[in-house]
């Protein structure tokens, strides 16, 4: 999504010098003030790795909704570990460091993260804006509202009201609930809000008789790593 | 000459996904050529199970960010076949045309911001948009139609929106599909520059050419990526109801990714294998621009896979153009979804930007996901890289140290590797 910002990436690097990026670049160093990171952690060595980013960066923000809730990779978590291996690479699996894994964690579970960036994928618009609050030394403002608001904004009719079951009431919106006007529903890709019980939907919820412990009841698609913790 | 070497790249760079090269020659013999694949397993497969049918390509989609209009695709065939759903015409040629807007996409990708860096002689797009602000401008105006075509059909590229089990579920509207013609027409213009930036670049030759396999759809009357067949040059009879008898997946152990082989051993996918093998179907432009960047068929050459993508690039505007203009002939209108008839096995195969992508899923009674197989490009392809490293490196042995790297990296790049995407295969077979 970052390259996706066609029109902006000239002026990014104008303003910052783009120091470490192996996918687009030969170039790496390890001096930097903002570290960007993307993915949720699986391994020690990815831990160990995530920690040295922290020591070094003055600002780690998560990039994406793997790195800030663990996202879709936490329903491996479902499984015990040894089973997974051994049922995708066969028999002893397990004893192989290239086979290795853990359960899937945020990278919070590790670190302190400055700022999250969530979604799967992230809206250009919000890292846009993060980064420019970034660079002028101001708060970037994450969105606490639910995806509801911004769907109502958007001029969309209810899912609701055509009989499907949708995570709006619950989710942290930001994305301009571009999934329902695109013909879907929410998914709850950026997560929940950050108190559902108060900070839930209720219009939505109660003129179709849910609450909104009933609805994160199917909210298990995205943010199951994070859903524990919060209930 | 008699010479050791010995060549490590760590995390090699501007490919997708982590891997290390590994070189060792002694006293002139090659003693080991490897790529290691070191990216972390994902297990998609088996975070699909149990799921529900209708959000299989929801997740599989999130298996790249780059081909994720492919994974969705292969996703939506494997369960339409498995329940034996049958989309209208409409929703397949919206689907098409999100295909093309992929394709294009992926592949300027790869040239503008991880091959040219080679040939201009920096490390990233970065200095090129100071140093050659006009060539980068090209590459970004190409990328950010690619998006809009993608973002006309399904909301955006990644990961795709309106596409569901039984069609699409949102019409775009008749005055973006024009306006993204008229764009597409001129695009032509930007890809012819490309392509005559690529003739004055310097190119590299692999040396001791052997022929090879080449894997991929293909289609009657089409330039298949979405529909057709799953074809091979070497005449390996291949269906798609029998693919997992021809191409067998097995396990190194330096790499999390499988590698496979068909029955006459290595093969090759991706694009330079699609225009061997789908010549004839290329379009005006396509066949025009084939000849242009010097790809007289059989080409074995796998440096050559930097201009078949560019050849795509082409093709991918003229049948983007054609789609739309199908699309407005017809007359768009508002479809619903088509309705799962029964629950069984299914197998989805499209042309990802990197090659062949088969999905297979066992769905059952409830429409709940029982098993899946994915057979990714990258992993079809790790055996095809690494025999070609084997050939290439006693042939430039003598060459410097750094020259030989340069070779072996760019070798790499050229099949466009999407490492992330290979390392979740499963070995469950339906027998």
């Amino acid at each position: 999504m970052v390259l996706s910002c066609e029109n902006e990436l000239p002026e990014i690097l104008r303003q910052v010098d783009i120091v470490n990026f192996r996918e687009a670049m030969t170039e790496r160093h390890e001096d930097y003030e903002i570290a960007f990171v993307e993915g949720s952690i699986s391994r020690k060595e990815e831990a160990h790795k995530l920690r040295k980013i922290r020591k070094k960066a003055r600002v780690v923000v998560a990039l994406g909704a793997c790195s800030s809730t663990g996202g879709l990779n936490c329903l491996k978590n479902r499984f015990p570990m040894r089973y997974l291996q051994e049922e995708v690479y066969g028999r002893g699996a397990h004893k192989k460091k290239a086979f290795d894994t853990d359960t899937v964690r945020p990278i919070d579970a590790f670190i302190h993260v400055d700022y999250y960036i969530h979604g799967c994928p992230i809206p250009k618009k919000e890292f846009l804006s993060v980064l420019t609050a970034l660079l002028m030394g101001s708060v970037p403002k994450i969105t606490n509202h639910p995806v509801c608001v911004d769907c109502k904004l958007a001029g969309n009719i209810c899912v609701f009201e055509k009989g499907k079951t949708c995570l709006g009431p619950v989710t942290r919106a930001g994305c301009d609930a571009i999934c329902v006007t695109y013909g879907g529903v929410c998914w709850g890709c950026r997560g929940l809000v950050d108190d559902p019980n108060i900070g839930a939907h209720t219009e939505t919820l109660k003129r179709y008789g849910l609450t909104a412990d009933s609805v994160m009841d199917s909210f298990n698609l995205y943010d199951r790593c994070a859903i524990k913790r919060k209930r | 000459m008699k010479k050791d070497l010995h060549i490590k790249i760590d995390e090699i760079t501007r490919v997708e996904g982590h891997g290390n090269v590994v070189i060792d020659v002694r006293n002139g013999r090659v003693k080991e050529i490897k790529l290691e694949i070191i990216e972390s397993p994902r297990f998609f497969e088996v975070m699909l199970r149990g799921r529900r049918y209708d959000e299989a390509q929801h997740i599989m989609s999130r298996i790249c960010g780059i081909c994720a209009v492919s994974h969705t695709s292969a996703s939506l065939k494997a369960v339409e076949d498995a329940m034996g759903i049958r989309i209208s015409r409409q929703s397949t040629l919206l689907r098409k045309l999100a295909f093309c807007g992929e394709t294009l996409q992926s592949h300027i990708l790869h040239l503008f911001f991880l091959v040219f860096p080679d040939f201009l002689g920096e490390g990233s797009i970065v200095p090129i948009l100071k140093t050659h602000p006009e060539i980068a401008k090209k590459g970004l105006e190409l990328k950010r139609l690619s998006n809009e075509v993608c973002a006309a059909v399904a909301g955006r590229h990644i990961h795709p929106i309106s596409f569901f089990p039984g069609g699409v579920a949102y019409l775009p509207k008749v005055e973006e599909l024009k306006r993204l013609r008229g764009l597409l027409k001129a695009s032509f213009d930007d890809l012819e520059y490309t392509l005559e930036l690529m003739e004055r670049m310097p190119r590299r030759e692999f040396p001791n050419l052997k022929a090879r396999e080449f894997v991929s759809l293909k289609g009657k009357g089409e330039y298949a990526v979405y529909g057709g067949e799953p074809y091979s040059s070497k005449g390996s009879a291949l269906k798609t109801a029998n693919y997992s008898k021809k191409i067998k997946e097995y396990i190194v152990p330096h790499s999390a990714a499988k590698h496979a082989r068909t029955s006459k051993g290595t093969y090759m996918v991706g694009a330079l294998a699609r225009v061997n093998n789908n010549w004839r179907q290329l379009g005006a432009r396509g066949r025009k621009a084939a000849i242009e960047a010097g790809i007289r068929v059989p080409a074995y050459d796998p440096y050559l896979n930097n201009s078949a993508q560019l050849v795509e690039c082409f093709q991918a505007v003229e049948d983007a153009i054609s789609l739309i203009d199908e699309l407005l002939d017809r007359g768009l209108r508002q479809e619903p979804l088509a309705k799962p008839k029964k629950y069984g096995r299914g197998v989805g195969i499209v042309e990802a930007p990197r090659g062949t992508l088969y999905h297979e899923y066992a769905i059952d009674r409830d429409g709940l996901v029982q098993s899946a197989v994915c057979i990714i490009p990258t992993a079809q392809n790790l055996r095809s890289i690494e025999d070609d490293m084997r050939s290439l490196v006693p042939a430039i042995i003598d060459r410097p140290r750094e020259e030989i790297r340069g070779a072996i990296e760019s070798l790499v790049r050229a099949y466009d590797p999407c490492i992330s995407c290979s390392t979740h295969m499963m070995d469950v077979r339906f027998e």
